[in-house]
């Protein structure tokens, strides 16, 4: 707690000092925004019929980050970054709980300097692999995060570690990236020992067609070994909900894409967006079947999949309406002879969802949501869910990736 | 990886010897650049004349491009801030960031306009070095042509005297346009004109036309109907002649004030490309000016 206080006050003299030397620099303004702070302030209404902590049938074993259900604040961002010497640049975005508390969303140093293309990146960040996943929640189309990420990334794969990326010198853009670090966003298993505890390599192709069209396709493989991974409540051949542990290789294979259109390439006036991603996880090791009782340990490995596909269409300045399609696979799992009577390999089931939102933003740093999505997650439970959003940034904004 | 870098070693040499390669944010300072470069450029347009400046994606096509410029050409004043920050970090390139000789920003050679006494959102998207449109006035090409000559002489010395010779014949030949623009403009002088965005005060003082309103009720935020009918009521009080509106500016809100106030509207090209006749530098002040004139009847 103490803890806690001690880092609010510092964040509010941080506050303090961008505030009165923005207000000195009124006039002279280079260095106007200099460290660049930003705050997005963001909350939800959430209406939803079932329980948002039953995970998605055959993801027991995956995160659930769920629905807030009623009025709910969302995450207040906190942004600051500045260019920290001719060659380096620095970047942190804090997230203030609702219930209190602050959490690390980014923390990282950029280079500047080395050229030849190369950026290197290091410290907390968001994964480069994907589409989605760099984006900050502000940026997103959807209340949400698609399934996929929902259950395969915890929503979005953060890492502590190193990410060095190459832009090839060509006219078309090719990237090529890859990250190391310590495993701690999941799959990942946040490992307390020397090495290294995960890796990301990538790839991203993009390019114009004409002034209207533009698109970006990439691929990418995450790679962990996931140390006593443990998963509560997972139910059994006999439907009682118990504990496992998962230790084994995590191998994670994605391919996305990105297409938007816009009439004389004018971005103001209208676009259409269309995006879709696909993950596909293959996880090879041992299970530990209900470690508070019977506790068996067999070989067990299984390769789940997802995809998502969305469109989003900004008709008239200012609206947007947006359609999302997710759905997933629990795959089937090779479950060693002594866990066969205990663990479901084969779930007969694929979660899916269908989301449509619109959202009317009165100037660029505002913007209010609404989102109504038809939840067939849950075998035998159907859920209709309805939100309401509003995203607001105050300070400097920054710039956008595509 | 040595492959990989024997390959790099063989492009980047090859570039030494070819031309520079410029990445302009703006089509007017591409064509500007062209004047001043000639054939000594590779000269790549990062905005098209029909899209807002301020709404552009840092999309993977301008970042490959920036990885491969030796020159960036901007407005600056915060137009780009939307998107060169990040075409310029993804990009990769040291030579280009912001500070170093490979980076040109034109408003720092104009006097600017408009510079707020406050920095406030609720003034709408202000840019606190002022306002950016600095391209509507013709006069503010002369210090900037003469900054980027010096900066084109910085990055290729070898072709000094090519940069020096058409530099001059450059301010020759703007001078005596912007005289017989001025000349052409007289007409102008006093008329009262209404503004779709805050995208013309260079325009204005230049011809010293009278803007009565912007139709935008803040910079960049759409304009409502009941704002646009309070607009109508200070035109009964101080008429207006026209209506201006740059090309890449949505029609309707013109449309709309121009027909109840029996206004003309005048879509000005704004920038190189953004009509027919406005197919240079030269091209756009003609056209700029052929259009007001026109809009005056």
């Amino acid at each position: 707690m103490l803890k806690e206080l001690s880092t609010s006050a510092a964040i509010a003299a941080m506050l303090f000092q961008s505030a009165s030397s923005f207000a000195a620099n009124t006039g002279n303004l280079d260095n106007g925004f200099n460290p660049a702070f930003s705050l997005i302030l963001s909350g939800t209404y959430g209406s939803v019929q079932r329980g948002p902590a039953i995970p998605a049938t055959g993801f027991a074993m995956n995160p659930n980050p769920g629905h807030e259900q009623g009025f709910n604040l969302g995450e207040s961002e906190m942004g600051i970054s500045a260019s920290i010497d001719p060659e380096y640049r620095g970047v942190a975005t804090l997230a203030l709980d609702p219930a209190g508390g602050i959490s690390v969303e980014n923390a990282f140093v950029q280079t500047t300097a080395l050229g030849d293309g190369f950026n290197l990146k290091f410290g907390r960040f968001f994964s480069g692999l994907g589409y989605l996943n760099e984006q900050h929640a502000h940026a997103w189309d959807f209340v949400d995060q698609p399934l996929v990420y929902a259950t395969f990334w915890g929503n979005q794969l953060g890492e502590d570690g190193v990410q060095l990326k190459w832009l090839a010198p060509a006219e078309t853009f090719i990237e090529l990236g890859g990250e190391i670090g310590r495993g701690r966003g999941f799959p990942g298993t946040d490992t307390v020992r020397n090495g290294i505890g995960a890796g990301v390599l990538f790839a991203h192709i993009g390019d114009d067609i004409g002034i209207e069209h533009s698109w970006r396709v990439g691929a990418s493989l995450h790679q962990t070994k996931r140390v006593a991974a443990e998963s509560t409540s997972v139910p059994d051949v006999n439907g009682s909900p118990v504990t496992d542990l998962f230790s084994g290789n995590s191998q994670t294979t994605g391919l996305d894409f990105v297409w938007k259109y816009s009439p004389d390439g004018n971005m103001r006036n209208s676009y259409f967006k269309l995006q879709g991603e696909y993950f596909s996880r293959k996880e090879t090791g041992y299970l530990t079947y209900d470690t508070a009782g019977v506790n068996v340990n067999d070989t067990f490995s299984v390769t789940q999949s997802g995809f998502y596909l969305q469109s989003v269409y900004q008709f008239v300045p200012r609206w947007r309406a947006g359609l999302r399609c997710d759905r997933l696979a629990p795959g089937v799992a090779q479950v060693g002879a002594l866990n066969a009577g205990n663990v479901i390999s084969d779930y007969a089931f694929n979660p899916t969802r269908t989301s449509l939102m619109l959202d009317y933003s009165p100037s660029e740093f505002s913007r209010l949501r609404m989102q109504v999505a038809n939840d067939r997650t849950r075998q035998g439970s159907p859920d209709k869910q309805f939100f309401l959003q509003y995203i607001m940034s105050l300070g400097a904004h920054g710039a956008h990736t595509y | 990886m040595r492959s990989l870098s024997a390959i790099l070693l063989l492009l980047l040499s090859c570039n030494a010897h070819a031309a520079l390669n410029v990445f302009a944010c703006e089509p007017e300072w591409a064509a500007l650049t062209q004047e001043l470069a000639g054939d000594k450029a590779n000269i790549y347009t990062a905005t098209g004349p029909l899209q807002d400046p301020h709404r552009v994606e840092a999309r993977p096509s301008l970042i490959a491009k920036a990885r491969r410029a030796n020159l960036v050409v901007c407005t600056g004043a915060e137009l780009e801030v939307a998107w060169l920050p990040v075409v310029l970090r993804e990009s990769g390139n040291n030579e280009v960031q912001v500070g170093s000789t490979g980076y040109f920003e034109a408003v720092q050679f104009v006097k600017m306009l408009e510079v707020p006494s406050r920095l406030d959102r609720a003034d709408g998207d202000v840019h606190a070095q002022g306002n950016p449109h600095i391209q509507t006035d013709p006069r503010n090409f002369l210090p900037v042509a003469d900054a980027l000559t010096k900066r084109l002489i910085h990055l290729d010395g070898a072709n000094t005297n090519g940069y020096q010779q058409r530099l001059a014949a450059f301010n020759t030949k703007w001078s005596a346009a912007i005289a017989k623009w001025e000349q052409q403009a007289a007409p102008l002088k006093g008329a009262s004109v209404l503004v779709q965005h805050q995208g013309f005060p260079y325009l204005t003082d230049w011809l010293k036309l009278k803007e009565i309103a912007t139709l935008e009720p803040k910079p960049g935020m759409e304009p409502s109907a009941a704002y646009l009918s309070q607009i109508l009521n200070t035109l009964q009080k101080q008429p207006a002649q026209m209506v201006l509106r740059a090309a890449y500016q949505g029609a309707r809100p013109s449309a709309w004030i121009a027909q109840r106030a029996h206004l003309n509207v005048v879509e000005l090209p704004y920038t190189v490309g953004g009509s027919t006749g406005a197919n240079d530098l030269y091209g756009l002040f003609d056209d700029t000016i052929a259009r007001l004139l026109k809009g005056l009847q």
